[in-house]
């Protein structure tokens, strides 16, 4: 690979981005029926509710989680894309959490963000080489066209692409290829750190391995930091070194990735782990889950997990349960693990759909 | 006699480029009471395939050659009409979108009522009383209130388990879905798998699983079918298939699949990606991307040949040698 010139590596141990407490609530008005019927209160998503993280310099922190927990709103508030409800987001020290996309310029621009769906991110009408010269147009990084053209060029052949396919448009490209110029264009301003958002959720899994591979590579390369999201768990396995897993707006674990698969410790996490269908475990009759994600309209009280939860006892359905430290980096969320009583099987089995663990 | 049986099956879609050829020449049989799993990159043409064998191809799409047998008799041949009554009497589908297979309209009481007595003939309370049996069944709560809903009022998870229900409450012996969790959350889709192969089990019912998850494959099937631009690259029983493929773009494609366990630094790379059907390479269609062609596969089409306790088609096991 062409390579960016190389970084110098300074020890710097204060994470690069710090979340606290951050929320996004939003308001929504029923439909006019409903209104008509149950009265005219308006009723709130809490699609953030409190949540704290950091990621420390050149390491990937993801998050991962079921449809709707709050993921993708996660992503847009640290991009300034919305502006929280609550709670601070600072950037190498500077709470940038007010601040509006794009603002203040000498911040954003040491971050970008890479989408699910490479076509809706690209301007169809756009050549490729104006697409990608568009943020160092923007932030005023290049002092000539000519210049221009030489870093377009670079970072063309840098994702694995042609100088020459710079002259033609999206539609023109595979959606790997669109995702390598979703890549290049993030990348051209420097950025230290990169948000991506289900970045390979829409492509097949041997176009899927390219462009992890060149993820990866790119870390190594430029020293990046990235926040990765993905409802992938074995995507999220090959990417992370630590792994943050959401449920209804809140973190309920954060742990080193390694950690998380070997031994995962809140009731959801290893719900997750022991339906997701594994190569590795041929034939195997899995203990399904019983019930759905809930509403995030009108979430369970206390731990917002308890109908799900085998281990849910009066305290669960009353006390919200806090992240808390345990040993090698772990934090849960959940009050049968701070009790001790953690280890029991946590998950209920869904009635009918029951068969015996059985690992052929 | 297998229950199920494909023979040279093409599906083409006449345009004004010329006629494009989505499924080609693809051959596989399912016995009574298997899961036959189908996977395969986006375009490779699984729900094309699947989509002939129940007579749901869209026009202009049309069968261009090859036989469907079911228990030996010709289904590819019969009236809109004749296929109709085959179709949920002797064939299922679920499809991955569940508000596809129900109307928003009825609730689902009705549909299911309906489609068991248009197939079994039986009075009307009869048929409601097994219609909420079948919701039970696949795991609906208090289905004799939930019986009269609209499928609106259920989740997308539920949803999927009333259309299950849908195409099985006829009884038919082969069912066939199509991606029929991909829509759905990792702990819903376990739940789903879980009861479609416990109600195929029970039933002695086969099905053709079409997903382009592996992971699910290697969790329900007995056999897998791994299809390439259009054709069948690889077909065997799934353990050795995904352990130990015969064909190169199956070897390439279980190493590009992330997995849990330790984090490697690089994904096995194929590199490029899946032709169109306007620019299928001559020979084998996989021999820009395969890292073991020889000078024949540009020009020679190999055929899908016996190999180990499957089979494949790749030139390395035709004799063809440098
Ligand atoms: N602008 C908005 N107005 C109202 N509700 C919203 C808005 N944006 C998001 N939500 C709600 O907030 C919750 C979290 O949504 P978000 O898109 O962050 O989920 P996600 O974890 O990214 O899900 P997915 O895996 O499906 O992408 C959902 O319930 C969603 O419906
Ligand atoms: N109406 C159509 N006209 C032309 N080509 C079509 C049409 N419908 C599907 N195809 C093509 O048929 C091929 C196989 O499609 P499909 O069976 O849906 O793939 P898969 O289910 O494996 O993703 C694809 O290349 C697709 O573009
Ligand atoms: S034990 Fe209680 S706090 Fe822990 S996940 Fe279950 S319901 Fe939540
Ligand atoms: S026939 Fe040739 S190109 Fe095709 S898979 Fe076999 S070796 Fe590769
Ligand atoms: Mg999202
Ligand atoms: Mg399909």
């Amino acid at each position: 690979m062409n390579a960016a010139p190389a970084r110098m590596k300074v020890v710097d141990d204060r994470p690069l981005l710090s979340v606290k407490g951050l929320k996004k609530h939003f308001a929504m008005s029923k439909p006019l029926l409903n209104r008509l019927i149950e009265g005219g209160e308006t009723q709130t998503v809490k699609a953030v509710d409190g949540l704290d993280l950091e990621i420390p310099r050149g390491q990937t922190l993801s998050l991962v989680g079921e449809s709707g927990c709050g993921k993708s709103t996660v992503a847009r508030l640290i991009m300034g894309l919305s502006t929280p409800s609550a709670g601070s987001i600072l950037f190498d020290g500077a709470d940038i959490s007010q601040a509006p996309a794009g603002q203040p310029a000498a911040v954003r621009r040491r971050m970008q963000m890479i989408f699910q769906d490479p076509y809706a991110s690209l301007n169809p009408r756009w050549r490729v080489r104006d697409i990608i010269a568009e943020p160092l147009r923007t932030y005023g990084l290049c002092a000539s066209r000519e210049e221009e053209r030489r870093e377009v060029d670079r970072l063309l052949e840098f994702v694995g692409l042609n100088s020459r396919d710079g002259d033609k448009f999206p539609h023109e490209f595979s959606g790997g290829q669109r995702q390598r110029i979703s890549i290049a264009r993030a990348i051209s301003t420097k950025p230290e750190f990169l948000v991506c958002d289900e970045p390979t959720s829409a492509l097949d899994v041997s176009v899927q391995a390219q462009i992890l591979n060149l993820m990866r590579d790119m870390q190594r390369e430029l020293g990046l930091t990235y926040l990765f999201i993905s409802h992938d768990l074995a995507v999220v396995n090959f990417m992370s070194d630590w792994i943050g897993v959401m449920y209804l707006g809140r973190l309920v674990e954060v742990s080193p990735a390694a950690q998380l698969f070997n031994s995962p410790q809140h009731p959801y996490t290893r719900l997750l782990l022991d339906t997701i269908p594994d190569l590795g475990m041929s034939k195997r009759d899995c203990v399904p889950a019983s019930g759905e994600v809930p509403n995030p309209i009108n979430p369970p009280s206390g731990c917002h997990f308890h109908p799900r939860c085998a281990l849910a006892n009066d305290r669960c359905r009353r006390e919200t349960p806090n992240l808390r430290a345990h040993d090698n980096g772990v934090r849960v969320s959940c009050h049968a693990v701070e009790e001790g009583r953690g280890d029991l099987p946590a998950v209920a089995s869904a009635g009918n759909d029951h068969a015996a663990q059985a690992v052929i | 006699m297998a229950l199920l049986e494909v023979e040279n099956l093409k599906v083409e879609f006449p345009t004004r480029k010329g006629v494009l050829t989505a499924v080609d020449n693809v051959s596989f049989s399912v016995e009574q009471g298997e899961i036959l799993g189908v996977v395969g990159e986006s375009g490779a043409g699984k729900s094309m395939t699947g989509a002939a064998v129940i007579g749901l191809l869209e026009p202009p799409g049309r069968i261009g050659g090859g036989q469907i047998r079911l228990d030996g008799k010709r289904i590819d041949n019969l009236s809109p009409d004749e296929m109709r009554k085959v179709r949920g009497r002797h064939i299922g589908a679920i499809f991955q979108d569940p508000l596809t297979s129900l109307n928003p309209l009825f609730t689902v009481g009705k549909q299911l009522i309906e489609t068991i007595r248009t197939h079994l003939p039986m009075p009307a309370a009869e048929a409601r009383k097994r219609a909420i049996e079948w919701l039970a069944e696949v795991g609906i709560p208090a289905p004799d209130r939930r019986i009269d809903q609209y499928p609106h009022q259920f989740s997308g998870g539920m949803r999927q388990r009333v259309v299950i229900a849908l195409a099985l409450c006829a009884e038919p012996r082969l069912i066939i879905a199509d991606e029929p969790t991909t829509a759905l959350d990792v702990s819903v889709q376990a739940q789903i798998i879980a009861l479609l192969k416990r109600v195929c089990r029970e039933r002695n019912a086969a099905a053709i699983l079409v997903t382009h998850d592996m992971g699910v494959i290697a969790e329900t099937a007995d056999r897998v079918a791994v299809m390439y631009a259009g054709r069948l690259a690889e077909i065997g029983p799934v353990a050795r298939v995904l352990q130990k493929p015969s064909h190169p773009y199956t070897a390439g494609l279980m190493g590009s699949i992330p997995r849990i366990g330790p984090r490697p630094d690089r994904l096995v790379q194929i590199e490029g990606s899946m032709p169109r059907l306007t620019d299928i390479p001559k020979g084998c269609a996989f021999n820009p991307r395969c890292p073991k062609a020889i000078a024949e596969c540009h020009h020679l089409r190999p055929e899908l040949r016996p190999v180990a306790d499957g089979a494949a088609a790749c030139l390395l096991y035709e004799g063809v040698t440098q």
